[in-house]
């Protein structure tokens, strides 16, 4: 019974257009930034400046996912720094290993 | 989107820590969702981070690109060895598969979004719509990777002249194929190795994602959610899958582009 209740005042709240318009801006740009790099990967000699570029552009979108689709910056801001500031580790792990790899290089050739 | 009200006063004395109301204002179900995001982050992140510490323990191909053939020593250009299109045999095109997969995917994440959108706005039949799209764009998604991984393992028609210890422990040199765990005709073992986990791991996060999607489908389309008076779920397999789009941004221009 009570079920029954709750379906006949879940209310249907009219389209805001505003927001849906800003999901297919946000759509747009991660495809621009795609291409670009889909261009650079074919016009640009490879080398430090192309990855850079590349991973430039790579945290990029992934700051457009996170926070316009996943909503991360509208939560409460604890919860927002419990999820990025642990990927400080990350920054440790990309430096050491790729120092690990590059030594092994050394030795290999 | 709690439809109880949870937040007992917050005492001066206690603080927002204290205990008896939401500090994060999210569910537990969402928090939950976040951080095992979290720690998925760390698995893909430590699966990216070792393909570039063994990528620069290797040389890269340096001759020009027309002459480019595979070689364990020396590690491959990908949109060399990344250049195949279902029904066009024998052309070169290269990352435009790749291309076309990255597309697919980031437009099931645009529809996701929309029906995200549509379940805070209780409307049935937008969610219905738009995780139908957001699943048969996971379809898709899954259909080219398996193509991409068939042409992978299978090669391309000349193969390359290989120096390797094959299963039985000898040194030989012949013509190889495509790729397997042992030996492939793009690169070092370790390029084909990388490739299947990598590339794998996120497969199997999409197809995983398919089924939820699926689930929110049937359970959104049926009235379940409409029954239960949120649309909340829609919401935690959003996350899950914008999740899984986020990482193929990063294997996008790891294993694809540098």
């Amino acid at each position: 019974m009570a079920l029954q209740e709750n379906k006949t005042t879940l209310e249907v709240i009219p389209r805001n257009e505003e927001k849906i318009k800003k999901i297919w801006k946000t759509a747009l740009i991660l495809l621009i930034l795609t291409s670009i790099e889909f261009v650079f990967a074919f016009t640009l000699p490879r080398g430090i400046l192309l990855y850079a570029i590349f991973i430039g552009l790579t945290i990029w979108k992934a700051k457009y996912i996170m926070m316009e689709f996943m909503h991360l910056g509208e939560e409460a801001k604890p919860l927002f720094y419990s999820i990025i500031v642990p990927l400080i580790f990350l920054v440790w792990l990309v430096i050491a290993l790729i120092r690990e790899g590059s030594d092994i290089f050394m030795m290999r050739w | 989107m709690s439809t109880t009200a949870t937040a007992v006063g917050v005492s001066p004395k206690r603080g927002i820590w204290g205990g008896g109301n939401e500090p994060l204002k999210a569910s537990y179900g969402k928090l939950m969702m976040w951080f095992f995001l979290l720690s998925d982050i760390f698995t893909f992140a430590a699966f990216l981070i070792s393909y570039a510490a063994i990528r620069v323990s290797y040389p890269g191909y340096a001759g020009p690109a027309e002459s480019f053939v595979g070689s364990n020593e020396y590690w491959p250009v990908p949109e060399l060895v990344f250049d195949a299109m279902p029904f066009l045999h024998g052309y070169h095109i290269p990352l435009a598969f790749v291309g076309l997969m990255t597309f697919i995917l980031i437009m099931s994440s645009v529809t996701m979004v929309l029906a995200v959108e549509a379940g805070h706005r209780n409307d049935k039949k937008d969610v219905v719509k738009w995780l139908l799209w957001t699943l048969l764009g996971g379809i898709t998604f899954l259909s080219c990777q398996a193509w991409e991984w068939s042409h992978f393992i299978h090669g391309t028609d000349g193969g390359s002249v290989l120096t390797y210890v094959n299963r039985l422990g000898q040194v030989v040199t012949e013509t190889v194929y495509g790729a397997n765990l042992l030996v492939n005709e793009y690169g070092p073992a370790a390029f084909a190795q990388l490739f299947f986990f990598i590339t794998g791991f996120h497969g199997f996060h999409v197809t995983i994602g398919v089924f939820l999607l699926f689930l929110a489908f049937y359970q959104a389309a049926v009235g379940v959610y409409e029954g239960r008076g949120h649309y909340e779920m829609v919401e935690k397999i959003g996350l899950y899958w914008h999740f899984v789009d986020l990482v193929w941004v990063f294997v996008f221009t790891f294993f694809y582009l540098i």
